[in-house]
């Protein structure tokens, strides 16, 4: 399995080509996909199509950037046009966009072969991607068990040699913990660095465009080409964007990493506890200063989110009627019909989503939930300028366990628990970054977060560049068939 | 019961379609009338994936139109999703403003029979339009319902009134003078018939002399200043007939059918929306610089009201006439450009007003605009009087013939040959004539009866086909009489 900036590099010095590396990836995935289960769609035509195009460039010496041919995999969140998104839903099955969002777009603009779409929990609903509508997908370390959610399959793409980089989205988590569960880097930039523009939304003030990589200089790569602003959405971050690569110099000498008390609490797995403050030794062996810090409201940030991703989800999903596009279940009259549709087209999770956010913004309880939520996403945003006023990362576990069984969490609350280290951040917009850092006995990946403050991606890339390049965990990978 | 027992209470919601040239959160194009779905994108189609991207322009003319009702522009506004379940809104959620609106607190001053009424505005607000349902044939037979999103997205300013209008007519007076200070700001077409401005009324009767309000009843669909005059009427009476009755109004959303002019109930309180209103999480604030605000303000065009005041004072028009005149921006040009070409403000606007507004409609831009007689000829035909050419009878004749071919005054009085006979000898001629068949009317005028002399003046005029100098004959028909 080689890195993105390994492929291109042997693409530009002629040791390999864009077209055979699609070859070996689509080879892979015929071999070995029925069994983790992360594509649900897999675009063998465009994407050799793609690899010639880039194959030419190459051989004109022309490529287009770091990205060119490089084999990426998408959740099929995003929109493609042409190519079926189903967001892992029954409701969307069917439906083709005519447009592609605007992270597709950029990545097709820089040479990027798309081997297709990834499996996901319903509506990226979910931590386990246990939730999809269509298939189950395994964790390439143990197939027994989750690649956590909810872009599971893209990461369970990564680790498991099926794509050489992807992109989730992540909205309380959804990239960074299957990427500590599957032994990878997911890196959730600033809200707003990465377009919204085509990724179906969840929840829209919490959903981020992430990537999955092997490394941190692909996660750079893969940042730097699909950021910065777009006219199309109007939350998106108009700073110029950085030279992502450049920031990695391998430094950390001087740098404040802040350790938060309430991220090393009850119900952290001591395995992870002990890998995890492994790795912050290993920053301070570097050059770093640790200092303790305190991040109070992070107790409520579990019940925040559940109040306003269901709200927003509510609203979001509300335009899936069986009118205009996907699932139409007729019935005897429209209101029939829209019922009939929602009910057969989307699962348990997603419909217990909606009614808790339909009742949080209900007329009378709108100030008490969704109003009351924001005012404790303020408290959050407090907490951490506190804390950045001290420090310049913060570092903390990603989860508070290892990837477990499937089935094992079938209390929807257990489930939800599982995002308690990472939520903080996605309420907030912060960039976060989950590095592996160590495996616990059974051999399972176990994450360790850094979380920045707001547009210092550069500052985040270089603690967690520095600390891969002193730890050999990035170059484990799970053996597969 | 006898009228004045109860008090009408008005309020007015009115949604103007701004006349920007693409969408409220999209780049369609905003023309009227194309094939359906030919204007539409995956924003204003509500896919999957797509996010809003406010329109400046809209925003620049809702900030105008709130300049010029005096409502205060607020440095920071929201957008908020209102949502309901209906196919002819792609999102089911339509993007609205409702805790923070962009402007509140402002008036339109009207002009009623019992001189200027200040009328209360709330709030402006701008959202969405929604797309539209077709049915072949007519609803209840037809076999399936049809959408048309090209109405989707267009940009809708709506504006709330205070509950400050106390009848059907002031409702109606109010919805001109709104409209008229839309189409002086160019923000709105204000083209009803196509649904450019569109208005619901919330109307309740109490005691006159009473605080607090009655139950308020809600009626929608009312597309012409006609209809919301008859519709309130319509309404009035009914409630006026179930409070009389003893029995209570209930809070209801009624719908004006303007075929049978009766409301009809449509749903009741009980079956109200909730709206579930949050903030647009895919928008931020919207921020409203200060200085545009007054760069805005300082822009602003004449308003009607200040027209009209000024058309009184400046041409020396009666109220009324000027009232008639500053009603549309292009009757105001009219009238303008023809005391530019003939100054004689008070008979052009007597022939606007009396003549051209009988087959002209005043409200009808494009029709004023499209006026076969063109302001310039209008002017000429004044001028045709004023020098003597026509005797204002003929005028109204040669006026008829411009309205039908679009030539100028000048072209049809010389070739129909209809100069008025001011030569003094061709004029006793016809006067000796009518003194010499007119034997009763001398009698008469010799009597002391002074009037006859009109009766002979009458026969000399009508022997010329009208084109004698009404002056002339009356001077020669004295003279000559006085002779006798």
């Amino acid at each position: 399995m080689q890195t993105i900036h390994e492929l291109t590099a042997a693409f530009t010095k002629g040791e390999s080509s864009p077209v055979a590396v699609a070859e070996e990836y689509f080879a892979r995935i015929a071999a070995l996909d029925a069994t983790v289960g992360a594509y649900l769609t897999v675009t063998r035509d465009e994407a050799l199509a793609a690899a010639r195009a880039s194959e030419g460039r190459y051989r004109a010496k022309q490529p287009r950037g770091p990205l060119d041919g490089a084999p990426i995999a998408l959740k099929d969140v995003f929109a493609t046009q042409g190519v079926r998104t189903t967001c892992g839903s029954k409701i969307l099955e069917r439906f083709i966009p005519p447009y592609d969002a605007t992270m597709v777009a950029r990545l097709k603009a820089a040479g990027a072969v798309l081997l297709g779409k990834t499996n996901m929990d319903e509506f990226a609903m979910g931590s386990s991607t246990e939730h999809s509508a269509f298939q189950l997908t395994r964790n390439p370390w143990d197939l027994a068990r989750v690649p956590g959610g909810s872009s599971g399959g893209s990461a369970a793409a990564v680790a498991g040699g099926l794509a050489a980089g992807s992109f989730g989205t992540d909205t309380g988590g959804s990239v960074r913990q299957p990427a500590a569960f599957c032994g990878v880097v997911g890196f959730k930039p600033t809200y707003g660095r990465i377009s919204r523009y085509g990724l179906i939304a969840f929840a829209s003030s919490l959903d981020h465009v992430a990537p999955f990589a092997l490394d941190i200089h692909d996660t750079a790569l893969l940042l730097g080409a699909t950021a910065g602003h777009d006219p199309l959405d109007a939350t998106s971050v108009s700073e110029p964007v950085p030279d992502y690569v450049a920031a990695l110099s391998g430094q950390v000498k001087g740098l404040r990493v802040g350790v938060p008390d309430e991220y090393f609490g009850e119900g952290l797995d001591p395995e992870i506890d002990r890998a995890v403050r492994a790795g912050i030794d290993t920053l301070r062996d570097l050059g770093a200063a640790v200092e303790r810090v305190s991040l109070p409201t992070t107790k409520y940030g579990v019940a925040t989110y559940y109040i306003v991703a269901p709200a927003e989800a509510s609203s979001n999903l509300a335009r899936y009627d069986g009118v205009k596009y996907g699932l139409r279940v007729q019935g005897k009259d429209l209101i029939d019909m829209v019922s009939r549709t929602r009910a057969a087209g989307f699962g348990a999770e997603v419909k217990r989503r909606i009614m808790l956010g339909t009742y949080a913004l209900s007329t009378g309880y709108h100030e008490a939930y969704y109003g009351q939520a924001q005012k404790v996403r303020t408290l959050v945003r407090r907490d951490f300028e506190k804390a950045f006023a001290r420090v310049d990362v913060l570092a903390a576990p990603t989860t508070p366990s290892v990837a477990f069984k499937h089935g094992e969490k079938a209390d929807p609350l257990a489930m939800y628990m599982n995002d308690v280290y990472t939520i903080p951040a996605s309420m907030t917009g912060l960039p976060a970054v989950s590095v592996p850092c160590g495996f616990n006995g059974a051999g399972l990946p176990i994450g360790l977060q850094l979380i920045g403050r707001p547009l210092d991606e550069p500052t985040l890339l270089r603690a967690a560049h520095a600390y891969e390049q002193a730890t050999p965990w990035h170059t484990k990978r799970p053996r597969l068939g | 019961m006898a009228d004045g027992t109860y008090e009408t209470v008005i309020g007015l919601e009115v949604h103007a379609q701004l006349a920007t040239r693409s969408k409220m959160f999209c780049g369609c194009p905003t023309t009227f009338g194309a094939p359906p779905n030919s204007q539409t994108c995956p924003i204003c189609q509500g896919m999957p994936g797509v996010l809003p991207v406010i329109n400046r322009t809209a925003v620049e003319y809702a900030v105008r139109t709130a300049l010029a009702f005096g409502l205060r522009v607020n440095a920071a506004c929201r957008f908020a999703r209102k949502h309901y379940y209906y196919p002819d809104m792609p999102k089911n959620f339509q993007i609205s403003q409702y805790e923070e609106p962009l402007a509140e607190e402002g008036a339109l001053e009207i002009d009623g029979p019992d001189g200027a009424r200040r009328i209360g505005i709330q709030r402006l607000h701008l959202e969405e339009d929604v797309g539209k349902l077709v049915h072949e044939g007519d609803f209840a037979a037809a076999q399936a319902s049809l959408v048309d999103y090209n109405r989707s997205g267009m940009p809708l300013m709506e504006t709330v009134s205070k509950p400050d209008i106390r009848s059907p007519e002031e409702a109606a007076a109010y919805l001109r003078a709104f409209r008229a200070v839309l189409l002086a700001l160019g923000v709105c077409d204000g083209n009803m018939e196509e649904g450019s401005l569109r208005c619901d009324a919330n109307v309740s009767l109490r005691p006159r002399g009473a605080a607090e309000l009655g139950t308020k009843v809600e009626i929608k669909n009312l597309n012409s200043f006609r209809n919301v005059q008859r519709a309130l009427e319509f309404e009035v009476k009914r409630q006026t007939a179930a409070l009389d009755a003893g029995q209570r109004i209930a809070q209801e959303t009624r719908l004006f059918d303007a075929e049978r002019g009766v409301t009809a109930s449509m749903r009741s309180k009980e079956y109200a929306h909730d709206y579930r209103y949050f903030p647009e999480p895919d928008l931020v604030p919207l921020k409203i610089d200060a200085g545009k605000v007054e760069q805005a303000r300082a822009a602003l065009p004449e308003l009607p009201r200040a027209r009209r005041q000024r058309f009184a004072a400046q041409y020396g028009l009666p109220a009324h006439d000027a009232g008639l005149l500053t009603q549309s921006q292009a009757l105001t040009d009219y009238y303008e450009s023809a005391v530019r070409a003939h100054a004689n403000p008070r008979a052009i606007a007597n022939w606007i007003t009396t003549e051209l507004l009988r087959e002209v409609d005043a409200d009808d831009e494009a029709a004023v605009k499209g006026a076969r007689v063109r302001p310039e000829h209008l002017a000429g035909l004044v001028k045709l009087i004023d020098d003597g050419t026509i005797s204002g009878k003929i005028a109204k004749d040669v006026l008829a013939r411009m309205l039908a071919s679009g030539e100028d005054a000048g072209t049809i009085v010389k070739r129909e040959g209809l100069t008025q006979v001011a030569d003094a000898g061709a004029l006793e001629a016809l006067v000796d004539q009518a003194i010499a068949a007119n034997a009763k009317a001398v009698a008469d005028f010799k009597a002391g009866k002074t009037a006859a002399a009109k009766a002979l003046v009458g026969q000399v005029m009508k022997a010329s086909s009208g084109k004698a100098n009404p002056g002339m004959v009356d001077r020669l028909v004295q003279e000559k009489l006085a002779k006798l």
